[in-house]
C-alpha cells in the first residue's frame, strides 16, 4: 500500500485509524479507500488534504460511522476514539459517541441546518439526546455556547430560523451545535470551502480559539494548501484512497517527498502579482460606463426596495489583454459578465463593443454582436449540452452565423487540437471527458465564435488545483496565439494575480479599487482591497518554491496560527 | 462564493472513483437483458396479450359479442361459455375481449392527444412569462374540476360516442402534461447551456427545438403511460355509472355496469371484466414506474450504487 | 404573514372564475341547441322556448354570463329540471352521507399511509419497501368498484361481518354507522392510501438525502427524531399538497363508491341526474366541488408558511 510511514500510536492519542478499507457495495464493489491510517493526538490540528476523489470526505464519514447506507461500506480496519473502536460498537453506543466524543462540520452551511427548526431547537436536542440537564441548565448552556462562538444578539439568534442567517453565522452556529457538549474530537470537512476568504478567516480564526480553550482535537479537511500552511500542525496528503506522504507541516510544504505532493504544491498560484505586459495594441475591445443592475423592483401587492447587484461600473479592456474583476459572493461581479455577455438587461449605462453600443440593442439587433464577444462559465459539468456531441456544441455557434457544417466541423477539430484535446474527440459526448477537459470543450466552443472578447466566470473555481493551473496555462496561451482579449471574473486572488493585466476589486455592487495588477494587489490604497489580501490564507508562503515569501508585510510564519 | 458545489462530498468522489460510470447518451439508457426484473417483465407480457386478445378480438371470440340468447341468460361458466352469459344471454368471454378494444383506444388516444396538446403548451408557458400567467390560471382552474365529474357532464352534453368519451377523458388530462413540460423547461432554461446557447446566437425556435424539448421527453413517456392508466380507469368508471359509451358497444365498465344489478347472483359479471381492467391498468402503471426509474437518473444512481 | 394570505386568497379568485367560465361555456358551446340537450328528446316546442327564456339562451354570451354568475353569487343554482327543487336544497339533503364517507376515508388514509410512506423510505429498497409500492402499485389500479365489490363479497356475503349496502344516519347510534361505513370508507381510502403513501415515501427520500439529515444524524440523535421531527417536517409540502390535490381524485371516488353501497349522498344524486339528465344538477355539482377543491387547496397553501418559515417571507 502506501509507503508513507504512520508514527506509531501513543495512547493519548484522540483518533487512531487503522488500515482502513471501504469498498462500494453491489456486485463489483470498487475500491475508495486503500488502506489508510492515520492519528490525532490531543489538541492537535491535523490537516487531511487532497483533490476531488482522493477518498479524504470518506475517511472523515466512516470515522463518525455515516457512510452513505447502501452506497459504502468499510471491508476492514479500525477507527479508535479515544481507544473504542467506532467500528464495532453498536449503534446505540456509536450514537452516545456522537456529539460527546466526536463531532463533525460540513462544507454547506446553506444546506447543513434543518431550514424548518429554530436553531435553538437544534442546539437543544443535542442536549436532550446526550445529558441529563434540565430546561434551564440547557437554556444557560446554549446560550453560553452560542457568545462562545461569538454570534451577536444570542436572544435573537435562538429565536431566528436558519434562512435568516448569514452563511459565516450558520457556520458558527454548527460549530456550537458540534462543541457544545465538549467533545474531544472535531472532524471538520471543508468548512469553509463554501465561505468567502475574509469570512474563511474569521471562522479559522474561532476554530482555532475554540480549540486552544477547550483543548479539542481538530481533523481538518480540505484542498485549499493556503489553509493547510494556516492552521495545520501535521498534514496527510491522500490520493486515490491512499496516504501519499505525512509529516509536520513544515516539512510537507518544504521538502515535500514524493512527487504528487510537489506537483500539488506547484500548483498552486502565487500570490504576488504579475507584472503587466507591455501592451502592443492601444484598441480598446469592451468598455462599460456607469453600468448598472437593479433586481426586483416592486411589484402588485409587493412593495420592495430594488437589489442594486451593480452600480456605476466602469470597465475598459484593450486587445490582448486581461482584465480580472475580483470580489466576494454578491459583490456584483457576476452581474456585470451577465450584463456584458447581454444574458441580463442592464437597468443602466452603457457597454460598448469595439465602440458599438449593446446595452439597449432587442434581442434582433444584438445577434451580429453577439459573435465578438463569448463566455466560459463556471462549472463545465453544466455548461455543455449532455445531449449534444462536441462537434454539434462546438459548431451550433458558426454555423448560426452562416458557416458549412462541412468547414465549421473542420474548424471545431483544428480548435480542439488548439485546447489541447486530441481532432478524434469531436463525436463523444461531454460526460466521457473530465472536468477540465470539458473545460477545454467550453473554450473551444466560445473561440470558434472568433470573438474579440472572452468572458471567464469563475472559469477555473470548479477544478483542482493541478487542473486549474492547466487551464489557466491555456487561457495564456490562446490570448498570445490570438490576441483576444479577456474579462477574468474570480473571487480568488491567487488566480487574479497569476493572470490579470490589470485588476478591479468590486465590493456591493461597485469597484472599489481598479488598476495594474501589480499596484492594486501589490500595494493596495483601499482598505478593503488590503483586508482581502490579507484574508487569503497561506500568503505567507510560497508554494510552487516550497519557502516562505518574503513578503514586505515581514517574514512568513507557518504553523498554528497566534 | 462557492468553489465547488457538491450536494454531498462523499457522493462526489464515489462518483469518480467508482470503476463502473453510468452510460448516459441520449434520453434513452441502454438496457442489458440482465438488468430485466421479474414485474415489469409480467406486466409487458400482460400488456401483450390484452393488446393481441384486442387485436384479434374477431377471430378468437367464440360468439357474436351483442348477439342475445334468451334461452341462456345468466349462465354459468362453463366449457361453452367461459366466463358464463349475461342478463341476455351474451357471452361474456367474448364481450370481455372485444371491450379491451375500447379500453386501449381510449387509453393510447388520451395519452398521445394529452401529449399532442400539453407538449407545446407546456414549452410556450415555460419560455414567455406573460402566456405562462394566463395559460397557468386556465390549467388551475381546470385541475380543480374533478375529471369525471367533468367528463360526465361533457358526455351527459354532446352524447355517448366514443370520440366525445375520448375527448371528454382527455380534457381533464391535459393540464397534468402542461405542468411537467413547464416544470422541466423551467428548470432547464436556468442550465448554463442554455445561456451559452443564447450567447452563440441561436434563435428561440433552435433552443427550444434543441436544447429544451428533448429535456421533456423521458417525463413525457412516464406521464404518458400515467394518462394512459389514468384514461383507462375514467372510461370505466363512466361506462360503469352509464355515462359513457353507449351500451351497444361492449366495454368492461359497460359489462360492469349491466352486471350490478345480478351481483349477488353472478358476481363473474364484475369480476371477470374487473380482473382484466385491473390487470390492464396495473401492467401499464408498473411499467410507467420502471420506466421513471431507468430514466430518473437520480433514484438510478441511488439503485446502482 | 397577513400579506401571504391575502395574496394566496387573492390568487385563488382567478381559478373561481376559470371554472365557471369554464362550466358556463361548456353549455353554451356544445354544438347542437342547449334547450333541446337539457329539455331531452319528448319535449314540445313550447318547453324549448321556457327552457330558453329561463337560461336566458336568447342574450348574447356576455349578458348571458354577468346574469348566470351574478345569480351564482347570490346562491341561486337554479332548480331541478324533474323535481323542480332548489338545487342547493337537494344538494343539502344529499350532504351527510357523503361527509361522513369523506370524513372517514380522511381518517383511514392519514392513519395508515403517511407511517407507511415514512417506513418505506426510511428502509429503502429493503422488502417492506417494495411491500409498500407493490401495495401503492395496487391501490392505483384497481377500479374502486372493482375493490368496492371484492369487499363487499369477502367481508358482506362471504364472512357477514357488515351489511351489504345502506347508510345510517350517525344521529341512529355510533354501531350502525360504523357497521355501514367502514367498508365504502375503506373502498375509496384505498386510492388515496395509495398516493400519499406515495409522495411520503418520495418525499422522505429526497429529504434523506439533504444534508441537515446527515447533521441530524452527526448529532447522535435517534432514528425516530431524526425521522419524524427532521425528514417529516420538511417533507410536509409536498405531501400536504398531493392531499389537496388528490381531493379531486376522492370526488370521482365518492360518486363511484356511493353507487357500489348505494348510499343516498352527493353521489347517488349525480348519477340520477346524470340518468335523468338534470343538467342544472350536474352544473351545481361541478361548481360546488370545484370551489370546495380551490378552498381546500388554498387552506393547505396558507398552512406551509406554517410548515415551512421560509415561506412567510
Amino acid at each position: 500500500m502506501s509507503a508513507a510511514e504512520n508514527p506509531s500510536p501513543r495512547t493519548d492519542d484522540v483518533l487512531v485509524v487503522e488500515d482502513l478499507f471501504v469498498e462500494t457495495t453491489g456486485r463489483n464493489p470498487a475500491r475508495i479507500l486503500g488502506g489508510v491510517s492515520l492519528r490525532v493526538a490531543a489538541g492537535e490540528t491535523v490537516c487531511l488534504v487532497g483533490e476531488s476523489g482522493s477518498g479524504k470526505s470518506v475517511t472523515s464519514l466512516a470515522t463518525m460511522g455515516l457512510l452513505p447506507k447502501g452506497a459504502l461500506a468499510v471491508r476492514s480496519g479500525r477507527i479508535l476514539v479515544e481507544g473504542e473502536d467506532v467500528l464495532t460498537v453498536k449503534t446505540s453506543r456509536l450514537r452516545q459517541l456522537r456529539a460527546t466524543r466526536m463531532s463533525m462540520i460540513f462544507q454547506e452551511p446553506m444546506t447543513a441546518l434543518n431550514p424548518v427548526l429554530t436553531i435553538e431547537r437544534q442546539l437543544e436536542e443535542v442536549l436532550s439526546a446526550h445529558s441529563r440537564m434540565d430546561n434551564k441548565e440547557r437554556r444557560n448552556r446554549i446560550r453560553s455556547i452560542l457568545e462562545l462562538v461569538k454570534l451577536p444578539d444570542v436572544e435573537r439568534m435562538c429565536r431566528s430560523y436558519p434562512h435568516q442567517l448569514s452563511g459565516g453565522q450558520r457556520q458558527r452556529v454548527m460549530i456550537a451545535m458540534a462543541l457544545v457538549l465538549e467533545p474531544k474530537l472535531l472532524i471538520a470537512d471543508e468548512p469553509t470551502t463554501a465561505l468567502d476568504v475574509t469570512t474563511q478567516k474569521e471562522i479559522l480564526k474561532l476554530i482555532a480559539e475554540i480549540q486552544e480553550r477547550l483543548g479539542t482535537s481538530v481533523l481538518f479537511i480540505t484542498h485549499d494548501m493556503g489553509v493547510v500552511a494556516d492552521i495545520a500542525d501535521r498534514v496527510y496528503v491522500m490520493r486515490h484512497g491512499e496516504i501519499v506522504e505525512q509529516g509536520p507541516v513544515g516539512e510537507i510544504l518544504a521538502e515535500p517527498k514524493r512527487d504528487y505532493t510537489r506537483d500539488l504544491l506547484g500548483s498552486v498560484p502565487a500570490l504576488h502579482p504579475r507584472e503587466a505586459r507591455p501592451s502592443a495594441s492601444r484598441e480598446i475591445v469592451l468598455s462599460t460606463s456607469e453600468l448598472g443592475m437593479v433586481y426586483g423592483q416592486s411589484s402588485f401587492l409587493r412593495k420592495r426596495e430594488g437589489t442594486v447587484a451593480a452600480k456605476d461600473v466602469d470597465l475598459t479592456l484593450t486587445r490582448g489583454r486581461t482584465l480580472g474583476v475580483v470580489g466576494e459572493s454578491g459583490s456584483g461581479k457576476s452581474t456585470v459578465a451577465r450584463c456584458v455577455m447581454r444574458l441580463i438587461e442592464p437597468t443602466e449605462g452603457s457597454i460598448r463593443l469595439r465602440g458599438e453600443e449593446i446595452a439597449g440593442l432587442s434581442r434582433h439587433a444584438l445577434r451580429p454582436m453577439r459573435k465578438r464577444i463569448q463566455m466560459v462559465f463556471q462549472d463545465p459539468n453544466r455548461s455543455l449540452n449532455p445531449r449534444l456531441t462536441v462537434r454539434d456544441s462546438i459548431t451550433e455557434g458558426p454555423i448560426n452565423y452562416g458557416a458549412a457544417p462541412k468547414a465549421a466541423r473542420e474548424r471545431a477539430r483544428e480548435l480542439l487540437e488548439l485546447v489541447g484535446l486530441p481532432a478524434d474527440a469531436i463525436d463523444r459526448h461531454p460526460h466521457q471527458f473530465s472536468g477540465g477537459q470539458r473545460q477545454r470543450i467550453a473554450i473551444a466552443r466560445a473561440l470558434a465564435m472568433e470573438p474579440d472578447v472572452l468572458v471567464a466566470d469563475e472559469a477555473v473555481s470548479a477544478l483542482d488545483v493541478s487542473v486549474q493551473a492547466q487551464v489557466l496555462d491555456l487561457f495564456d496561451d490562446i490570448q498570445t496565439r490570438l490576441g483576444i482579449a479577456l474579462l477574468f471574473i474570480t473571487h480568488d486572488l491567487r488566480v487574479a494575480a497569476q493572470i490579470c493585466d490589470e485588476v478591479a476589486v468590486m465590493q456591493n455592487g461597485r469597484i472599489v479599487e481598479y488598476g495594474p495588477t501589480a499596484e492594486v494587489l501589490g500595494n493596495p490604497r483601499e482598505a478593503y482591497t488590503r483586508q482581502l489580501i490579507e484574508a487569503a490564507p497561506g500568503r505567507h508562503w510560497d508554494f510552487p518554491n516550497f519557502r516562505p515569501l518574503a513578503a514586505p508585510g515581514g517574514p512568513g510564519t507557518v504553523g498554528a496560527p497566534a | 462564493m462557492a468553489a465547488t458545489r457538491n450536494a454531498s462530498p462523499a457522493a462526489a468522489e464515489v462518483d469518480e472513483a467508482a470503476a463502473e460510470p453510468v452510460i448516459r447518451r441520449g434520453f434513452l439508457p441502454r438496457i442489458a437483458i440482465g438488468d430485466l426484473k421479474l414485474a415489469p417483465t409480467i406486466a409487458a407480457v400482460c400488456l401483450l396479450v390484452i393488446v393481441v386478445a384486442a387485436l384479434l378480438a374477431p377471430l378468437i371470440a367464440p360468439y357474436d359479442p351483442i348477439a342475445m340468447n334468451p334461452m341462456e341468460r345468466l349462465a354459468p361458466s362453463s366449457a361453452t361459455h367461459l366466463f358464463g352469459t349475461d342478463a341476455y344471454g351474451r357471452d361474456v368471454f367474448s364481450r370481455t375481449l372485444y371491450g379491451a378494444q375500447v379500453s386501449l383506444i381510449v387509453g393510447l388516444g388520451a395519452a398521445f392527444v394529452a401529449v399532442l396538446v400539453g407538449l407545446p403548451l407546456g414549452l410556450f408557458a415555460g419560455f414567455f412569462r406573460w402566456l405562462d400567467a394566463i395559460l397557468m390560471r386556465i390549467m388551475d382552474g381546470l385541475m380543480a374540476i374533478p375529471a369525471v365529474l367533468l367528463a360526465i357532464a361533457i358526455v351527459s352534453l354532446a352524447g355517448s360516442s366514443l370520440w366525445t368519451v375520448l375527448i371528454a377523458i382527455t380534457i381533464p388530462e391535459i393540464p397534468r402534461v402542461v405542468r411537467l413540460v413547464r416544470s422541466v423547461v423551467l428548470s432547464a432554461r436556468e442550465e448554463p447551456y442554455v445561456e451559452a446557447a443564447i450567447a452563440v446566437g441561436s434563435s428561440l425556435p433552435k433552443i427550444m427545438w434543441r436544447h429544451l424539448m428533448p429535456n421533456t421527453f423521458a417525463p413525457l413517456i412516464v406521464q404518458g403511460t400515467y394518462v394512459c392508466a389514468s384514461a383507462i380507469l375514467t372510461e370505466a368508471i363512466l361506462s360503469f355509472l352509464g355515462a359513457g359509451i353507449g351500451t351497444e358497444t361492449p366495454s368492461w365498465g359497460n359489462i360492469m355496469s349491466e352486471g350490478r344489478l345480478y351481483f349477488q347472483i353472478k358476481p363473474g359479471l364484475i369480476f371477470w371484466p374487473g380482473l382484466f381492467l385491473s390487470l390492464c391498468i396495473l401492467s401499464i402503471n408498473i411499467l410507467g414506474d420502471t420506466a421513471r426509474d431507468v430514466m430518473d437518473p437520480r433514484l438510478g444512481k441511488k439503485r446502482e450504487a | 404573514m397577513l400579506a401571504y394570505i391575502a395574496r394566496r386568497i387573492l390568487a385563488s379568485v382567478p381559478v373561481l372564475v376559470v371554472v365557471a367560465l369554464f362550466v358556463f361555456l361548456l353549455l353554451r358551446l356544445t354544438p347542437g341547441d342547449p334547450a333541446a340537450i337539457i329539455a331531452g328528446d319528448m319535449a314540445t316546442p313550447e318547453q324549448l322556448d321556457r327552457i330558453r327564456t329561463s337560461l336566458g339562451l336568447n342574450e348574447p354570451l356576455v349578458t348571458q354570463f354577468v346574469t348566470w354568475s351574478g345569480q351564482l353569487l347570490s346562491g341561486d343554482f337554479g332548480r331541478s329540471l324533474i323535481s323542480r327543487t332548489p338545487v342547493l336544497t337537494l344538494i343539502g339533503q344529499r350532504l351527510e352521507p357523503t361527509l361522513s364517507l369523506a370524513l372517514m376515508t380522511m381518517l383511514f388514509t392519514l392513519v395508515l399511509s403517511i407511517p407507511m410512506g415514512v417506513i418505506a423510505a426510511w428502509r429503502h429498497g429493503s422488502l417492506t419497501d417494495n411491500a409498500v409500492m407493490a401495495i401503492s402499485v395496487l391501490g392505483f389500479s384497481i377500479p374502486v368498484f372493482v375493490t368496492g365489490y371484492i369487499l363487499i363479497q369477502l367481508f358482506a356475503i362471504d364472512l357477514r361481518l357488515f351489511p351489504v349496502q345502506g347508510f345510517r344516519s350517525i344521529g341512529d347510534g355510533l354501531g350502525p354507522f360504523l357497521a355501514r361505513i367502514v367498508l365504502p370508507a375503506l373502498t375509496l381510502a384505498t386510492i388515496y392510501i395509495a398516493l400519499i403513501a406515495r409522495m411520503t415515501r418520495a418525499a422522505m427520500l429526497n429529504v434523506l438525502d439533504e444534508d441537515y439529515i446527515r447533521t441530524a444524524r452527526a448529532k447522535g440523535l435517534s432514528e425516530r427524531i431524526v425521522l419524524f421531527r427532521h425528514a417529516l417536517r420538511n417533507a410536509a409540502v409536498p405531501i400536504l399538497t398531493v392531499i389537496g390535490t388528490g381531493f379531486a381524485l376522492m370526488i370521482s371516488g365518492v360518486v363511484v363508491t356511493e353507487s357500489v353501497f348505494n348510499i343516498p349522498g352527493l353521489g347517488r344524486l349525480t348519477v340520477d341526474a346524470i340518468l335523468a339528465r338534470d343538467y342544472p344538477v350536474i352544473q351545481a355539482l361541478i361548481l360546488l366541488t370545484s370551489g370546495i377543491y380551490v378552498v381546500i387547496n388554498l387552506l393547505i397553501d396558507i398552512s406551509y408558511a406554517f410548515m415551512d418559515p421560509r415561506i412567510r417571507y
